[in-house]
C-alpha cells in the first residue's frame, strides 16, 4: 500500500485491523467517534465482532470477557469514558489479560470540553482503578507513529498479558497526515493462549479467569508476580526520543501533540542562538527515566511542557533526581499553545535560572 | 414398593436437615451426639428397610452429599 | 441396585462455600446436572458474579470467568461474541443483577445475546451481611431496613421477570422456586429449556430462581423454604413469563 492521506482516528481503526483485532466493544464519545464508526463497518464486513455497548462500563467488561476467551480485543474512548472504564481495566490487569485501549484525550475535569488536552496523564499512568497495577502507556506524536504503535500494541499486550493504553489527544485524532500502513514493526513470539476460556473440551483442565484471591498470602504472591512482569516491561518496552541533545543549554520534556509544538520552538530558538534539546517520552509508562541520565553536563535547566497543569512534571522531577532547575509551561482546557509561547517560556525560564 | 438405599458423604454434610424434612418415610434424623470434620451433626437413617429410593433427600441436599441407589 | 441419584459431574469436588441449607447449592446442582445431561460441560463457559456466589467459578466444572459486580452479562456478551459456538451462562444474585448490574442485564437481553442467565432472588444481600436488596419485600427487616422495608423511602421489590418479559430479545423467561422436590423438578426443566434454547441460538434466556438466605433471614433452612412459599411467591409469582418458541430461531 502506497502512502495515503488519512485522519488520525480512522488511521487508528485501520491500524487496529492491521494489528489483527478480532473484536471491538465501545460507546460513542467525542472526539474519537471515527474509530468505532470505521470499525463497525469493516469488522463486521470481515466476519469479526463489533458491539456498540450500552456504556463504557459495559464495553470494558465485554473486552474483559472476550480477552478472557482468547480474542484480540480493543476499545476506544475519551477522557470521561476512560474514567468509567477504570473498574474493568483494574480487573483485566488483575486477571492478566491482554487488550488495547485507545484514549483520545479531551479537556477536563468533569464533562470538561471536547478540545485537545493532555490532562489525563495521571489517569493513564497512575490509573483510577484499584490496586497495584500498571498499564503499558504509549503516547505517539504523529499519525504514522500512532499507526506503528497500534499495530505493535496487540503483540505487546499478548506477550505480557497486560492492557496497553494508546494515549493521543483530540488533535492527533482529528488531523490528517500522509501515512504508510505497511511500515514494518517489531514482531514478538506470542505463545498460545492456554489460559483462555474456550471450553474444557478444547484444553486440558479448567481455565479460570479471575482476579479474586481471598488468601492474603496468595494475593501478595500474585502482586509480586505482577511486579516482576512490570519490571520486565520496564526493561524491554521503554521508548523515547532525544532531540537536539548534542550540546543544549536547556532541555524541554514533552510528549504527543506538545512535543510537535516544541520541535518548532526549538528551531526558532536555534535561529536566535539558544540551543534547546528535548526528551520526548513515547512510553509514559514505563517512563523513560534513563533518558535523564543522558542529559549532557552544562544543561542549565529542564522545562516540562504539557497541555495540562503539570502532571508529567512529577515524573520529570522523579527522573531528574534534583540535578537541574525544573520549570513548567502548560495550557489546558483545549487551548493548544503556539510555538512562540514555548519560545517565550524558555526565555522566561532562562531569566529565572540565570537570576 | 421399590427398595432404596441412601449413602451420605458425611464430611461434606453441613447438617441443614433439609433431607430430614423432605423424607416421605420419616426415616432420617440428625444424630446430635456425633459431629463430622466440619463440626456439624451428621444425618442417620433410623429404619433403612423403609427407604423407597425416591431420592427426595438427595434432590433437596444443597451440598450433593447424598447418593441414592434403588432396587427395581 | 442401580444409582438413582448422585452428585453431578457438572460440579467440581470442591466443598460449597454456602451456609447450611442455602438453596444456592440446590441451584448449582440443577445447572450442573443440566450441563451434564445436555452434554455441555466441555463447551460451557460460565461467568461468576459478586456476592455469595462469587466463588461459583470453583464449583461449576467448566471454564469460568469471574466478573466485576453487576457486569456478568457484559462479560458474557464479550465471551459469546467471540466464541458463538460455546455455551455461555451467568450466575448472578439479586444485588448483582437487579441493582448494580441491571443496565448490563437489560441491554444484553435487548440485544438478544444468546446467553443463559441464572438469577438468584433471595430478597437480601447475603455476602455483605443481610442488607436490603432491590428485591427485599415491603416490611422485610434487613440490616439497612431495620424497621422493615419502607415503600415510601425505598420503593417496592423489583420484578425482574415481569420487566424482562417486555423485551424483544428474550427467548425464554421463567420464574421458579426450589422449595420442594416438585418445584425443583420444574426449576430444572426450566433451566434445561433455557440452555437448550441457547444451543438452538434463539436468544437471551433468563431463569429467576426464588431462593433462601436462612442465616440473614434468621430462620432454619426448612422455615426459610416455607417463607419463600408464603411471603415471596405472592409478590413474585411463579411461571413462564415469556416463551418466544420458534419465533427467535
Amino acid at each position: 500500500m502506497a502512502k495515503v492521506l488519512m485522519k488520525g482516528n480512522e488511521a487508528i481503526a485501520v491500524a487496529a485491523l492491521k494489528g489483527g483485532v478480532d473484536a471491538f466493544f465501545g460507546y460513542p464519545i467525542t472526539p474519537q467517534n471515527e474509530i468505532p464508526e470505521y470499525l463497525s463497518k469493516h469488522l463486521l464486513a470481515a466476519g469479526k465482532v463489533f458491539v456498540q455497548a450500552e456504556s463504557e462500563v459495559a464495553a470494558i467488561n465485554m473486552v474483559y470477557g472476550a480477552a478472557g476467551a482468547g480474542a484480540r480485543v480493543m476499545t476506544s474512548s475519551s477522557s470521561p469514558g476512560i474514567a468509567l472504564k477504570q473498574e474493568g481495566i483494574s480487573y483485566i490487569a488483575g486477571a492478566e489479560l491482554p487488550c488495547v485501549i485507545v484514549s483520545v484525550m479531551r479537556g477536563g475535569p468533569g464533562l470538561g470540553g471536547i478540545q485537545p488536552s493532555q490532562a489525563d496523564y495521571y489517569q493513564a499512568t497512575r490509573g483510577g482503578g484499584n490496586g497495584d497495577y500498571q498499564l503499558i502507556v504509549y503516547a505517539p506524536e504523529t499519525i504514522q507513529e500512532t499507526i506503528d504503535i497500534m499495530k505493535e500494541s496487540f503483540d505487546i499486550a499478548d506477550y505480557y498479558r497486560n492492557p496497553v493504553l494508546v494515549l493521543v489527544d483530540g488533535l492527533i485524532g482529528q488531523m490528517m497526515e500522509t501515512v504508510d500502513f505497511e511500515k514494518p514493526v517489531k514482531k514478538r513470539f506470542i505463545p498460545a493462549k492456554d489460559y483462555a476460556t474456550t471450553g474444557t473440551a478444547n484444553h486440558p483442565g479448567r481455565n479460570i479467569v479471575n482476579s479474586l484471591f481471598l488468601d492474603p498470602v496468595e494475593l501478595e504472591q500474585h502482586n509480586l508476580q505482577l511486579q516482576k512482569k512490570y519490571q520486565q516491561i520496564k526493561n524491554n518496552e521503554t521508548k523515547y526520543e532525544m532531540i537536539n541533545m548534542e550540546n543544549p543549554e536547556y532541555v524541554i520534556v514533552a510528549y504527543g501533540t506538545m512535543s510537535r509544538i516544541c520541535r518548532s520552538a526549538i528551531e526558532s530558538l536555534k535561529e536566535e542562538g539558544i540551543e534547546v534539546g528535548m526528551i520526548r517520552p513515547i512510553s509514559l509508562w514505563p517512563y523513560p527515566k534513563a533518558a535523564f541520565n543522558e542529559i549532557p553536563s552544562g544543561v542549565k535547566g529542564i522545562l516540562c511542557a504539557e497541555m495540562s497543569m503539570g502532571q508529567m512534571l512529577d515524573d520529570v522531577m522523579i527522573s531528574d533526581k534534583g540535578r537541574h532547575e525544573i520549570g513548567f509551561y502548560g495550557r489546558v482546557g483545549g487551548m493548544v499553545p503556539e510555538p512562540e509561547e514555548i519560545v517565550d517560556a524558555i526565555k522566561n525560564f532562562k531569566d529565572k535560572v540565570v537570576k | 414398593m421399590p427398595k432404596g438405599k441412601v449413602y451420605f458423604e458425611e464430611d461434606m454434610c453441613k447438617g441443614c436437615s433439609l433431607c430430614v424434612s423432605f423424607c416421605p418415610q420419616h426415616i432420617l434424623y440428625q444424630d446430635k451426639t456425633t459431629i463430622n470434620k466440619s463440626g456439624y451433626n451428621i444425618i442417620r437413617v433410623s429404619e433403612p428397610e423403609k427407604c423407597i429410593g425416591c431420592a427426595f433427600c438427595a434432590m433437596m441436599c444443597p451440598d450433593s452429599v447424598i447418593k441414592v441407589e434403588v432396587d427395581k | 441396585m442401580e444409582v438413582k441419584y448422585q452428585k453431578t459431574k457438572g460440579l467440581t469436588d470442591k466443598k460449597l462455600s454456602y451456609c447450611p441449607g442455602c438453596t444456592h447449592g440446590i441451584v448449582h446442582k440443577l445447572v450442573g446436572e443440566t450441563l451434564e445431561e445436555l452434554g455441555m460441560i466441555g463447551d460451557a463457559i460460565g461467568v461468576a458474579s459478586v456476592g455469595c456466589s462469587v466463588f461459583s467459578y470453583e464449583f461449576f466444572n467448566c471454564d469460568m470467568q469471574q466478573a466485576p459486580h453487576g457486569r456478568a452479562c457484559a462479560e458474557a456478551t464479550g465471551i459469546k461474541r467471540v466464541r458463538p459456538d460455546n455455551i455461555v451462562f451467568t450466575y448472578q444474585g439479586d444485588g448483582d443483577l437487579a441493582s448494580i448490574g441491571i443496565a448490563e442485564t437489560i441491554h444484553a437481553a435487548n440485544r438478544g445475546e444468546n446467553i443463559t442467565v441464572i438469577f438468584i432472588n433471595n430478597a437480601i444481600y447475603g455476602m455483605t451481611g443481610g442488607q436490603m436488596a432491590p428485591t427485599t419485600l415491603i416490611g422485610q427487616r434487613t440490616t439497612t431496613s431495620q424497621d422493615g422495608r419502607n415503600q415510601v423511602l425505598t420503593g417496592s421489590p423489583i420484578k425482574i421477570s415481569e420487566i424482562f418479559s417486555q423485551i424483544d430479545g428474550v427467548a425464554y423467561l421463567e420464574r421458579v422456586s426450589v422449595t420442594n422436590p416438585k418445584q425443583l423438578i420444574k426449576a430444572k426443566k426450566a433451566i434445561k429449556k433455557a440452555f437448550t434454547y441457547q444451543k438452538e441460538k434463539r436468544g437471551f434466556t433468563l431463569i429467576e430462581v426464588l431462593s433462601t438466605c436462612p442465616v440473614n433471614w434468621g430462620m432454619t433452612p426448612v422455615d426459610a423454604l416455607k417463607w419463600v412459599e408464603s411471603n415471596m411467591v405472592p409478590v413474585f409469582p411463579l411461571g413462564v413469563f415469556k416463551d418466544a418458541g420458534e419465533k427467535n430461531v
